[in-house]
């Protein structure tokens, strides 16, 4: 179990109460350097674990605000009626009984870059490396009347799984055969490309069995079908036809919370359930640390390292950062979590970084129960550039949806959760 | 022998930021790669092949089929197109190396 604040605070943990709080600035003489890591989702819980895996020598302290991950991937299968919320629903226990590293549940309140420090509200910890892995938050200024949080019950985003996810289903379960789902979409970059094709199919899959004169209207920011656009267009022709339509250039500007009504610049749509996903940006401690470089939205980072350009010592990984021509998926968090990993080692004993790391992603979407498919590519670092490129030829999506496809997206979960969370 | 170990530990309590790894080796850091679907050290919980104590020939042949089209697959196509030779063999010495 993690430690609750009181717990840390005293040290009560069995043979853990080293100096954490009170010392100043860089972490304690006497011990390994100390990494502390922020954020326990796919980026941060992989990267402390990968940190200890490869040099239990280093003290690794993870801090997250929830007491549980909750994973994102395989949430629209929630919606979609075929999985539970406590099935995607993770401890941190792993981390510590199984690697030490040290995870503590509290409020990050600022990083003090310069004396290396990082601000609870239990109180202060030091840090040699910090690795930050923060998410997203959203522009509400975008969407005015959503910036409350009475008008998200309603119009739930449920673009971080957990509560909203829950509260989605329920409304999703409650309306009338013949109702109405409407899901907004943002202008990309904005988390998980293909997450909304896929949950849109994943609510016309609910609907087909349970409630076949409803109707599902996607209302996509973007031009087109931002992933997997063949593929999505086949699954709603072939498996849900009359239930999906889809209406490109119609961003979302502005939401009557009381009538559930979506406004874009050229129409007005009601809905039973408005699924409005907000345009975001990384999470409000980049925004806050003064990491946001690329956009104002987004940090900026070198990928040798994922060091931030902007401010030293702080590593940014996860959706977070900028990193084109890469998607902000969990897959790519949990790569880009073990090249900074070892970047951070390297650093922390002043030997070079791996001048030319290869990473991959696969991002699986289900469009019913059991089938799914892919998007995959493996990504490298053009040196003269300081950019991230494809490889030739790895990019490719499943021509279709299949069972065997779907086994081995049940798969991907079950590893990378494993992999992040020692559970 | 124990006057090293004793010098080792010394060291050790002297250089406490020295630790026992120096990170990840080059075959261990692409092997983490394929964990999303494989597994922590290709151990998988799933369906996808256990990669750990895979024959070092077989994973290599396998992955030059897969780049070459010869053997069918969903992504191995695509991701195995993605490393030259002698990563492939390093990934295979490391996996190879591994206890199933």
């Amino acid at each position: 179990m993690a430690m609750n604040r009181r717990q840390f605070l005293k040290g009560s943990a069995a043979g853990l109460a080293l100096p954490l709080f009170g010392c100043a600035g860089v972490a304690s003489k006497g011990a390994g350097p100390r990494v502390v890591v922020v954020g326990g989702g796919f980026g941060g819980a992989t990267a402390a674990r990968y940190l200890r895996l490869w040099d239990p020598g280093v003290d690794v302290v993870l801090v997250e605000r929830n007491a549980r991950f909750v994973s994102c991937p395989l949430s629209n299968l929630v919606l979609g009626g075929s999985r539970s919320i406590e099935q995607l629903t993770f401890s941190y226990e792993g981390l510590e009984r199984k690697h030490g590293v040290r995870v503590v549940q509290d409020e990050v309140l600022a990083i003090d870059a310069a004396r290396r420090q990082v601000r609870l509200q239990s109180g202060e910890i030091g840090y040699d490396r910090l690795i930050l892995s923060p998410g997203i938050d959203f522009l509400y200024d975008q969407i005015p009347s959503l910036d409350n949080v009475q008008a998200r019950e309603q119009i739930p985003h449920a673009w971080k799984a957990g509560p909203q996810t829950v509260a989605l289903r329920r409304q999703l379960e409650t309306i009338p055969d013949g109702g109405v789902y409407v899901i907004g979409i943002p202008l990309a970059p904005y988390r998980c490309p293909p997450g909304p094709y896929e949950r849109a199919s994943q609510v016309a899959h609910y609907f087909k069995q349970a409630k076949p004169r409803s109707k599902v209207i996607v209302l996509d920011a973007n031009p087109d079908i931002t992933s997997k656009k063949g593929l999505f267009t086949k699954v709603w022709s072939e498996r849900y036809p009359g239930i999906v339509e889809y209406r490109p250039n119609s961003k979302v500007i502005e939401v009557d919370v009381a009538a559930r009504t979506a406004r874009t610049e050229f129409e007005r749509v009601r809905a039973d359930v408005l699924n409005i996903v907000p345009p975001q940006r990384a999470g409000n401690l980049a925004r806050d640390a003064g990491l946001l470089t690329v956009d104002r939205r987004w940090a900026g980072v070198d990928y040798l390292t994922y060091e931030s350009n902007a401010v030293p010592g702080i590593h940014v990984v996860g959706d977070a950062i900028s990193a084109p021509p890469t998607p902000k998926s969990g897959h790519m968090a949990n790569q880009q979590a073990k090249i900074a990993a070892a970047a951070v080692l390297a650093l922390l004993r002043g030997e070079p970084v791996n001048p030319d790391p290869v990473f991959a992603n696969t991002c699986y979407s289900y469009v019913s129960d059991k089938d799914a498919a892919h998007v995959a590519a493996v990504y490298r670092y053009d040196k003269a550039k300081q950019a991230l490129y494809t490889v030739n030829g790895t990019f490719g999506v499943s021509e279709r949806a299949s069972e065997q496809e779907g086994e081995f997206a049940n798969a991907w979960a079950r590893n990378i959760w494993n992999d992040a969370l020692a559970t | 022998m124990k006057k090293t170990t004793a010098l080792a530990l010394a060291l050790l309590i002297a250089f406490p930021v020295s630790s026992a790894l120096a990170g990840p080796s080059r075959g261990q850091a692409l092997a983490a790669n394929c964990a999303p679907c494989h597994g922590t050290d290709g151990r998988s919980l799933g369906t996808t092949p256990v990669l750990a104590g895979a024959s070092r020939g077989d994973f290599v042949q396998r992955m030059q089929e897969f780049r070459a089209g010869t053997r069918a697959s969903t992504v191995m196509r695509r991701h195995a197109k993605g490393y030259t030779d002698e990563e492939i063999v390093q990934l295979a010495d490391y996996f190879s190396a591994l206890q199933r």
